[in-house]
């Protein structure tokens, strides 16, 4: 029997309306478009009532794992709280402005702007942000772009990006749209990144390093002031990706350990909800040598007056308006609810729960690296019976959403463990206690965690079917199919 | 603090456990003289009953909400059922993340595979993909993805008339890639319409497609099918930029017109201005496409017992398996804008959706009608609008116009001089119609107008 709830084409009915909206007092024979640019139909499309609608989104709803239902350590994707009362000041009507309103008239959504901007200056120590970036990956892009057009304004643009194995996923990506070779670099035996081996690979076609910071093993990148300096003084900048930002915010500034562009993860650090994948918001902060190259707009004070600067001669535009200007609004609401008192315990308390969690299963899973670790800690599969994959899907049988499994890739069967500052610690003991248990089937039982899970609306799905047989969208059945077509 | 369960007696619980006297200790490796700043710059907390007044009272300084606003070029402001705003804010929609484990994902995932199959149908093209960021960055993601897929051809060609900023973003995108470079087809001032003839003589060898915007920039349907056909009889791709989606269902889908790529934005499905963001990019191609196309695609598929479920598919193009050979960089996107367009259209259904797109159009053609006793005032483009027109103002400069209609209470529309610096565009506005504008609201903007004479 199929758990899940029948597609919402197969339940549409001729004749059905979901909607109420007053006619228009304006008659048909007023329509001034050519029948050749028009359309009869809409073949197919759904046609349900209120309540059906209501009760299928509601269904559906119930299928998914999400932090509102249960711990995510889902590593490197910081999935901490996301507080309700930013969603209340998001839906406030009074901001959802049409974008080109007149400035004088959105005065209260430019200081929103300008103030977050504000914030996230204090708490990074970067010379200048941009919001417009509508995710961290796109940030890393527009980051790139940043150093790029820098380079080039002084004399060469260079070749090649050093990313080290240790990097987020997106890295090598992002830099690659903005016209660059990626050359990957080993970190050392200690899971970071050795100021020798940067400088073994730095010569006049090096554009940047892009650090991330700390790295995916969880691992602060300690030798970065002096990578920033022999970067600087071999001509090339260093781009610090701060997705991991949760781990010291409060405790370092980016800004003070040399980083030239950082990006920041609204999405992620400052709670702002991941939606199912975005979206997302992924501000862009520079050194002041590069405040010029930031894209348009920019929001700044004049008097007590704002306005959108659009004279930034910078990379240009890359992203329609402002950026997802609600996300900024939940950030800015979450930062002022923390305050100073708190700003700190965010990431002190994210990293206590991730030590908790290594010391408490260190004797149980391998751990790749001996280095102390912030807020995320790396285990590999080295030793057990059976895959990452396998514990991550008996886990889903726990209640409890997995870690990020493989990756980084430097790690045997990676699991990336980041449970973030807002879980209890009866929400640990339990994901330890349900690791343990776990561990003790793999020994005893290892089918159960092979065949798992078994408590989920579906089980284990055939992701090769899926690629290779590709349905991508419903279609009518052949035999449903009426003969008027 | 209400975001942290620890309290201090955990803190201290787990310090001993991790032998340490201090938290401090565990951020050892961050250089000393740098760590533990102090934070006196940082503004105190503030508590939730202050937080919401003190965003009440910020929000209050927006003024917009006392005018009667016909501002479209971008981004439009139509009606959202309520059910919309209450389904989507539940949080099993709203806080988890990318579905990388399907079987505690299947609410996002079937969600995601029916708005793919409605964008399918609105657009009639084989495959839509589950999101990008906008409608700027989509198009950017379109003239990468006809470059790629047309090889060895290095030039994408982008109709003068598409949306100054989306063609602002085309170029951020494409201007460190050396290997590529960007062309311009003009428009005829007179139809407001992408110039055929230059379209003809633009396209080259090198050409891998066209990217033009139907309705245009001005508000005027194109002739879709003549320009696939000029493409194609040169071996060059159709990208169709669609900047209001709400004309879908009223227009002759680009399916139909031959196109082979469809990018866009859907904000208007369902996503309130929200003073620009968030909003849906979308993408939607011919099948051939499938392989090279950027973003999440959600394809159907069985579990081991053999029941229905969902995943997402075909990762190999994707950043964090290709890397720097991925199709795009693209990872976190606007999943739950899409959700909320897909309630917004399985709401609306067939019946609502083509009644509000007509309702658009009518408005827009009521106002057309009313203005042409004027002359002072002229509608530009006069045919085969959708829901926006340029109107020029012959008796002022059009600041002043526009001031002038501020003070009645109206902002009437965006001043086309921001995206075009000829002549011809310096003193016209462009002016939207939606279905939230009422009849009333539409003759107190004509007889406003009418005022200034």
């Amino acid at each position: 029997m199929n758990k899940l709830p029948e597609l919402i084409f197969n339940k549409s009915r001729e004749g059905k309306t979901g909607y109420s909206f007053s006619e228009t007092e304006i008659p048909d024979d007023l329509i001034v478009l050519d029948q050749e640019y028009r359309r009869d139909d809409i073949d197919d499309f759904p046609q349900l009532s209120e309540v059906e609608i209501v009760r299928h989104y509601t269904n559906l709803s119930h299928l998914n794992h999400s932090v509102d239902s249960g711990f995510y350590p889902l590593g490197s994707c910081t999935m901490k709280y996301n507080p309700k009362i930013n969603e209340t000041i998001a839906g406030f009507e009074e901001l959802s402005a049409h974008p080109y309103s007149p400035m004088k008239l959105v005065q209260g959504n430019l200081e929103i702007i300008h103030t977050l901007d504000d914030w996230l200056r204090k708490v990074t120590g970067m010379a200048a942000f941009t919001l417009t970036p509508a995710a961290g990956a796109h940030g890393e892009f527009v980051g790139m772009k940043i150093i790029r057009q820098c380079l080039t304004d002084r004399g060469n643009p260079r070749k090649v990006v050093l990313i080290p194995d240790s990097a987020h996923g997106t890295n090598p990506a992002s830099a690659h749209f903005a016209g660059y070779e990626i050359k990957e670099i080993p970190s050392n035996e200690d899971g970071i990144l050795d100021v020798q081996t940067l400088k073994e690979h730095l010569n006049e076609d090096v554009a940047a390093l892009m650090m991330t910071n700390p790295n995916t093993l969880g691992i602060f990148e300690k030798n970065i002031i002096a990578a920033a300096a022999a970067l600087h003084s071999n001509g090339s900048l260093l781009y610090m990706d701060g997705a991991n930002m949760n781990a010291f915010m409060g405790i370092v500034k980016p800004g003070d350990l040399g980083a030239d562009v950082i990006h920041l993860n609204l999405h992620k650090t400052f709670s702002t909800p991941h939606g199912g994948g975005g979206p997302g918001s992924g501000p862009i902060g520079v050194s002041q040598d590069l405040v010029k190259y930031l894209p348009v707009p920019l929001v700044d004070k004049k008097g007590d007056r704002y306005h959108a600067s659009y004279f930034n001669k910078g990379i240009g535009r890359i992203k329609n308006f402002y950026g997802n200007f609600l996300v900024m609004v939940r950030a800015l609401a979450y930062l002022m609810a923390l305050g100073k008192e708190n700003l700190r315990t965010v990431a002190e308390d994210a990293v206590l729960n991730a030590n908790y969690i290594r010391k408490s299963l260190e004797g149980a899973l391998d751990l790749p690296y001996k280095s102390k670790t912030l807020h995320e800690v790396i285990f590999s599969d080295k030793g057990l019976p059976v895959k990452t994959m396998d514990i991550a899907k008996r886990l889903l049988d726990f209640g409890i959403h997995p870690f990020t499994v493989y990756f980084p890739l430097i790690v045997h069967g990676a699991m990336m463990i980041e449970p973030t500052e807002t879980e209890s610690k009866e929400s640990l003991d339990e994901f330890i206690r349900a690791m343990k248990a776990i561990l003790k089937e793999a020994e005893e039982d290892p089918e159960k965690l092979t065949d798992a899970p078994f408590n989920t609306p579906v089980r284990r799905l055939d992701e090769v079917r899926a690629a290779r047989q590709l349905v991508l969208k419903w279609e009518k059945r052949e035999d449903e199919k009426t003969d008027d077509g | 603090m209400r975001y942290l369960p620890l309290t201090d007696s955990d803190r201290e619980e787990i310090r001993n456990f991790l032998e340490i006297k201090e938290t401090k200790e565990l951020f050892s490796d961050i250089p000393r003289d740098k760590a533990y700043y102090p934070l006196e710059h940082i503004p105190p907390a503030v508590p939730e009953d202050e937080l919401i007044k003190t965003f009440k009272a910020i929000a209050r300084k927006n003024k917009f909400p006392d005018y009667l606003s016909f501002l479209g070029g971008g981004a439009y402001n139509h009606f959202i059922p309520e059910v919309v705003n209450h389904l989507s804010q539940k949080g099993e929609f709203l806080t988890p993340y990318t579905p990388y484990q399907p079987e505690v994902s299947q609410g996002s995932l079937q969600a995601m595979f029916e708005y793919q199959t409605m964008m399918c149908m609105l657009t009639g093209m084989d495959v839509a993909n589950a999101s990008l960021y906008d409608g700027g960055t989509a198009a950017a993601e379109g003239a990468l993805l006809a470059l790629r897929k047309g090889r060895k051809k290095n030039t994408i060609l982008v109709a003068r008339n598409l949306h100054y900023e989306y063609i602002e973003i085309i170029e951020t995108y494409i201007r460190h890639l050396e290997e590529y470079q960007i062309d311009y087809v003009d428009f005829d001032k007179e139809t407001g319409k992408v110039n055929l003839e230059d379209l003809d003589k633009k396209i080259c060898k090198e050409c891998a497609g066209f990217l033009f915007q139907s309705p245009n920039f001005f508000g005027v349907v194109e002739d879709s099918k003549k320009i696939s056909d000029i493409l194609h009889g040169k071996g060059a791709y159709s990208v169709q930029v669609v900047v209001e989606a709400m004309s879908l269902p009223l227009l002759a889908p680009p399916g139909e017109t031959d196109v082979d790529i469809v990018v866009g934005e859907a904000q208007s499905f369902g996503l309130p201005l929200s003073y620009g963001g968030p909003y849906l990019g979308f993408m939607a191609v011919k099948k051939d496409f499938i392989r090279r196309m950027p973003g999440r695609l959600v394809g159907e598929t069985v579990d081991v017992d053999g029941n229905r479920g969902y995943v997402l598919t075909l990762s190999t193009r994707e950043q964090h398996i290709k890397r720097e050979k991925a199709t795009s960089n693209i990872c976190t996107n606007q999943a739950w804008c899409a959700l909320r367009a897909g309630m917004y259209l399985s709401t609306m259904g067939k019946t609502g959706l083509m009644k509000i797109s007509k309702t658009n159009h009518l408005n827009t053609a009521y106002f057309v009608k009313e203005i042409a006793g004027f002359d002072h005032v002229n509608i530009k483009h006069k045919n085969n609008f959708f829901n926006e027109v340029v109107l020029e103002v012959k008796h002022m400069p059009v600041d002043d116009f526009i001031d002038k209609l501020e003070k009645k209470g109206i902002l009437v529309g965006v001043p086309l001089k921001w995206f075009f610096k000829d002549k011809a565009y310096a003193s016209a506005v462009l002016i939207n119609f939606t279905e939230l504008h009422k009849k009333p609201d539409i003759d107190s903007l004509i007889s406003a107008i009418g005022e200034l004479q």
